[in-house]
């Protein structure tokens, strides 16, 4: 680390791991959890930016799915409390959690294959009264809502380029196309924050760029997001801030040009797949590419001088 | 051997009350596990609580009729809600152990002798058929043709218990074109994918498990009314039976498990007969009547092995639809 | 044409199970039918055409003082018109055979037990039968010097606790089989219990009605148990498996095998209560604790056979390589581990295993068509309760169960001790749904 104090808009005071924000939408604090003797996650502080795209990278092992899914509700802490938008969320169901408007989405994508492509975006809808067992008999009572809904599931698939597929099961579709119909699901409830579980995992190149515009287009609509990758270009080119996490702990964050220069971010990736998760790149820019291995160079020499 | 008396009676068998139970019993299934996934096992457990349910408060207390039922109604829904506490945050083959093991705890205690007095033990019950067949609305006199010929009261248990399995299926279709249905289908596939879009799996599962109950409880009503209850009838074997007509017919279909239940009938009916006709006339010689009985129940698990594997949707399911992967 | 080569197999193999099962149920039982049908007490069924399983009716029973079958005890049987006396003879056991389905009372005649022996519950000597569904019908008259003589409930209990830790030991045969099978291969095997019943059905053939010498017997029945094992998942399983079956598919699966196997166990014996002849009924009394040559011999068995598999599973390469299959079959195939091997030797551990738990289901009880099945939740509570998947979990699991059956008739009624049982293995699961020794992890 350089002496020099490093501030950004985003943070209020010193820029490093578990910095303060001047507008968090998520803070936590103190989270593990652990299986067996293993620690997965130990995260001492940290706050998740509003209004931003927000990176979660590491090595494999890290703990980033993990910490995912203890702030979703599908895993329990061992201890810790984090809040989201002011309320605390510790301990609270997944679909409590979703209901408060932080909606994920899955690594392994879980398009529910034997629903058409509509079925699935109604069912990502709130408010629908017919998802009440007694008010379902009586279609009256739910045959507007369900009509506001399909429109707004046929505007999302028509910008997920998915409209001509409405009628199919989820099943038929390619794994890019399912990633999309999983995050245009996420998108029925009107979401606060869209967590993103490593998005462009088995997607293909041609794919890739129609999902990095499409999640830049989820913050001019005002959301934020968090997305955990460990595919750096991508993190550099959509994300605003970039959270490191290695054995379980939060070692470095900052904008993504400067992490990257991290010793702590370097440290990390060497101990485990320097190669993999730095230089391979779908559809990777050899200039950048070069520019960047100059980087990782200098802020080597930095590092040990 | 005579055949026309072989087709009379399995024609007959058709539209008996037996099978009218064992339809809704199935639709019951149905619900369970062909929308909701979940592996119930201990369906003979809801129709012997409904049995008793139903019985008990008549014989022991007088109750009137509607109380009777409403009391197999609730401790249906009761026994659904101590069931799934438990199990329907667990895997799936749990709520099947668990299921399968109140089924026969149920049965245990129905038939031990020291709740005698209340439950007739091993004997079972009988005699409380007066009360269904006062509010009879059809005069005296024979009804139907054919195979179908009727005593008032015989056509009265036949047309109660049809128009149960017709509400039932109603009910079901209605249920499952609605969002709830698409909410509950969404679980069967994949619960987590449900969870993060803010659905209370849990409280699903648990709705879904109290109506697929409610209508095994209902069907064990309709199983006692025409008779007898007997607790021995409420085995392991019953649950599997009731399985194997719904797999024939197809699991989530209205209609798969009516047809499945009226083909599963008739057929053992059919067998029997025949079987019995060919040793009567000396063709077969080499068993028994007694042992022929027990071939149709071999033949039934034989069907229901290549069933499963070879027609998993069964006659009328949608194989792209049906879940096996609970 | 390739594909359709490739296809045929599979299904082929698939029916050939059904047949191979069928054959090798008949080829064995065939003979029993026809050695005991003869020599059976109970009268030639006369074929009448009514709905019933089979035309002949038995109501009947064993009495026994502890482990000591009582003689020349009497049980009087009226009711529909009929009466007759039972006398139960040096096995134990009595009969009558009513002549319909009906309802009957069978009342003990107290008069008739040895000294020092009385009824358990001497204001309850009657018993209401009902021949119905059924056709035969095991009446129960627990006696014991409990109530009568001054024996103190302490004694009674260990007593109970002893004839469990038995039942338990058998128990925990049959469950270690359903756990590595479950452990290797994800599968609830349902045709588990027959497996049991096929052991003791096997066991009875040779041993009591050919006369075969107890070990000859003991090894034709275990070797015969071994090869259903090797078919099940030779001619059934392993296509399944390869036909990407899923798993809640092959369960039913296997409930269609336990139905059809069970079936032709009643088409070849009929619905008689067979008792197993080990001329090893001598008894030998330890403090308060009563107990036979054979009820010994079994736990011996038992322990002898648990601790082998506890070494196998520990010691050697083929054992570690199982574990290694449960814990994560993807992993071990590969790290170079033949998975399909291991779940072949698996299955026949399994089957022999049970098989020999039958034999012993059989001396502690009696054997009929249907008492696999009727012990199969009993394996599976053990399993659920110890963590499935869990080899040493199994024998904890059983032992619980065993003891709690049999202790539990101390207080309450004998007819209610299987729910218990069940009771518990729901409330373990409410409490602890891991069992008590499975990993947390495991709970998906």
């Amino acid at each position: 680390m350089s002496d020099t104090i490093v501030t950004h808009p985003l943070v209020v005071g010193e820029v490093g791991p578990g910095c303060k924000k001047v507008d968090p939408i998520v803070v936590a604090d103190n989270v593990t959890r652990t299986f067996g003797g293993l620690t997965a996650v130990d995260v001492a502080h940290v706050e998740i930016p509003r209004g931003a795209i927000t990176a979660l990278i590491g090595p494999n092992g890290a703990g980033k799915t993990t910490f995912f899914n203890l702030l979703t509700g599908f895993d329990k802490p061992n201890t810790g409390d984090w809040s989201f938008e002011g309320h605390s969320l510790a301990r609270v169901p997944a679909f409590r959690v979703a209901r408060k408007g932080m909606v994920r989405t899955f690594q392994l994508t879980k398009s529910l294959g034997r629903l058409s492509v509509l079925q699935n975006m109604l069912l990502g809808a709130t408010k629908q009264p017919g998802e009440n067992m007694f008010t379902a008999l009586v279609k009256p009572l739910w045959r507007k809502r369900e009509e506001e809904i399909t429109a707004k599931a046929e505007e999302l698939l028509a910008r997920f380029s998915l409209d001509a597929k409405s009628d199919d099961y989820a099943a038929s579709l390619s794994g890019g196309q399912r990633k999309l119909l999983e995050m245009a699901r996420a998108l029925m409830s009107d979401p606060v924050l869209v967590m993103l579980d490593e998005p462009m995992a088995g997607v293909n190149p041609a794919l890739t760029q129609s999902l990095l515009g499409h999640i830049k287009q989820l913050k001019e609509e005002g959301m934020s997001v968090l997305f955990v990758e460990h595919d750096m270009h991508m993190v550099r080119h959509i994300s605003d801030w970039v959270i490191v996490m290695a054995e379980g702990k939060v070692v470095a964050e900052g904008p993504p040009d400067t992490v990257m220069r991290d010793q702590a971010v370097i440290d990390a990736y060497l101990g485990a797949h320097h190669d993999t998760d730095l230089g391979e790149m779908t559809g990777a820019n050899p200039v950048v590419e070069a520019k960047e291995a100059a980087a990782k160079v200098a802020a080597k020499k930095e590092g040990t001088v | 051997m005579d055949w026309g008396q072989i087709f009379t009676n399995a024609a007959g068998e058709l539209l008996s009350p037996v099978t009218a139970a064992y339809a809704l019993a199935a639709i019951g299934i149905s619900v369970h596990f062909g929308y909701a996934g979940l592996l119930n096992f201990g369906q003979a457990g809801f129709m012997a609580i409904g049995a008793y349910a139903f019985v008990v408060p008549i014989l022991s207390f007088d109750a009137p009729l509607w109380l009777a039922f409403l009391s197999a109604i609730l401790a249906s829904v009761l026994f659904a809600f101590l069931l799934g506490v438990p199990t329907l945050r667990l895997r799936a083959d749990y709520l099947a152990i668990v299921t399968i093991a109140s089924a026969e705890i149920v049965r245990y205690v129905v038939s031990t002798t020291g709740l005698t007095a209340v439950t007739g033990g091993a004997t079972g019950l009988s005699g409380f058929n007066s009360g269904f067949t006062a509010i009879n609305p059809f005069p005296d006199g024979v009804y139907g043709f054919g195979p179908w010929t009727y005593t008032e009261n015989q056509l009265w248990i036949r047309v109660f218990g049809w128009s149960l399995v017709i509400l039932a299926s109603i009910l079901v279709f209605l249920l499952m074109r609605s969002p709830w249905g698409r909410v509950v289908k969404g679980i069967r596939e994949d619960e987590d994918a449900v969870r993060s879009l803010g659905k209370n799996i849990y409280a699903y599962k648990m709705q879904a498990l109290i109506l697929g109950g409610v209508l095994g409880s209902l069907a064990g009503v309709i199983y006692v009314l025409p008779r007898a209850v007997q607790p021995t009838n409420y085995g392991t074997t019953l649950t599997f039976f009731i399985w194997t007509m719904l797999l024939l017919g197809g699991a989530a279909t209205v209609f798969g498990p009516i047809i499945g239940a009226m083909i599963f009938a008739t057929l053992l009916t059919l067998s029997d007969s025949i079987l019995r006709g060919l040793i009567s006339a000396d063709i077969i010689t080499f068993i028994s009547g007694t042992q022929a009985g027990q071939i149709r129940f071999m033949i039934i698990g034989a069907v229901l092995m290549l069933l499963v594997i070879f027609r998993p949707q069964g006659i009328f399911g949608n194989k792209k639809e049906l879940s096996f992967n609970v | 044409m390739p594909v359709l080569l490739r296809r045929v197999p599979p299904v082929l193999s698939v029916l050939g199970t059904v047949l191979a099962t069928v054959v090798a149920a008949i080829l064995v039982v065939l003979t029993i039918g026809s050695g005991p049908a003869s020599a059976a007490t109970t009268p030639e069924p006369t074929p009448t055409p009514t709905g019933d399983f089979t035309n002949t009716f038995t109501i009947g029973g064993i009495i026994r003082d502890g482990d000591t079958p009582l003689e020349g005890v009497e049980v009087l049987v009226e009711g529909s018109g009929f009466e007759e006396t039972g006398v139960t003879g040096a096995d134990g056991r009595w009969s009558v055979s009513p002549p319909s389905a009906g309802e009957y009372t069978a009342t003990l005649v107290p008069e008739t037990l040895p000294e020092g022996v009385a009824p358990r519950d001497p204001e309850n000597i009657t018993r209401d039968v009902v021949l119905g569904t059924t056709n035969t019908v095991n009446v129960l008259f627990p006696t014991g010097e409990g109530t009568v003589s001054n024996t103190s409930i302490w004694d009674t209990i260990l007593t109970r606790a002893v004839y469990g830790l038995n039942f338990g030991l058998l128990l925990a045969l049959g469950a270690i089989g359903i756990s590595l099978i479950y452990g290797t291969t994800k599968l609830n095997n349902f045709a588990h219990g027959e497996m049991v019943t096929f052991g003791a059905v096997i066991f009875f053939f040779f041993g009591t009605v050919m006369n075969v010498a107890l070990p000859l017997a003991i090894l034709i029945t275990l070797v015969l148990s071994a090869f259903t094992g090797y078919a099940q998942d030779a001619f059934l399983h392993k296509p399944l498996r390869r036909r990407g079956v899923g798993l809640v598919q092959a369960m039913i699966v296997t409930i269609g095998l336990s139905i059809l196997v069970r079936y032709i166990f009643l088409f070849f014996l009929g619905g008689n209560i067979e008792t197993l002849d080990t001329g090893l009924t001598s008894t030998i009394t330890a403090g308060p604790v009563t107990i036979t040559v054979a009820s010994l011999v079994s736990m011996g068995i038992s322990i002898v056979m648990l601790v082998l598999v506890g070494l196998f599973l520990t010691r050697t390469r083929i054992g570690k390589a199982t574990r290694a299959v449960s814990d994560n079959a993807g992993l071990a195939a590969a790290s170079g581990i033949n998975v399909d091997r291991i779940i072949r030797i698996v299955w026949i551990m399994a089957a022999t295993l049970t098989g020999l738990s039958g034999i012993l289901y059989g001396i502690f009880r009696q054997v009929n068509w249907n008492m696999g099945f009727q012990i199969l939740l009993l394996l599976f509570a053990a399993v659920t309760l110890g963590g499935l998947g869990s080899a040493f979990g199994a024998l904890v699991g059983s032992l619980v169960i065993g003891i709690v059956t049999e202790v539990s008739t101390v207080w309450i009624p004998n007819d209610l001790r299987y729910a218990i049982a069940l009771l518990i293995l729901i409330l373990v699961l409410l409490i602890r749904p891991q069992g008590v020794l499975g990993r947390k992890e495991r709970v998906g």
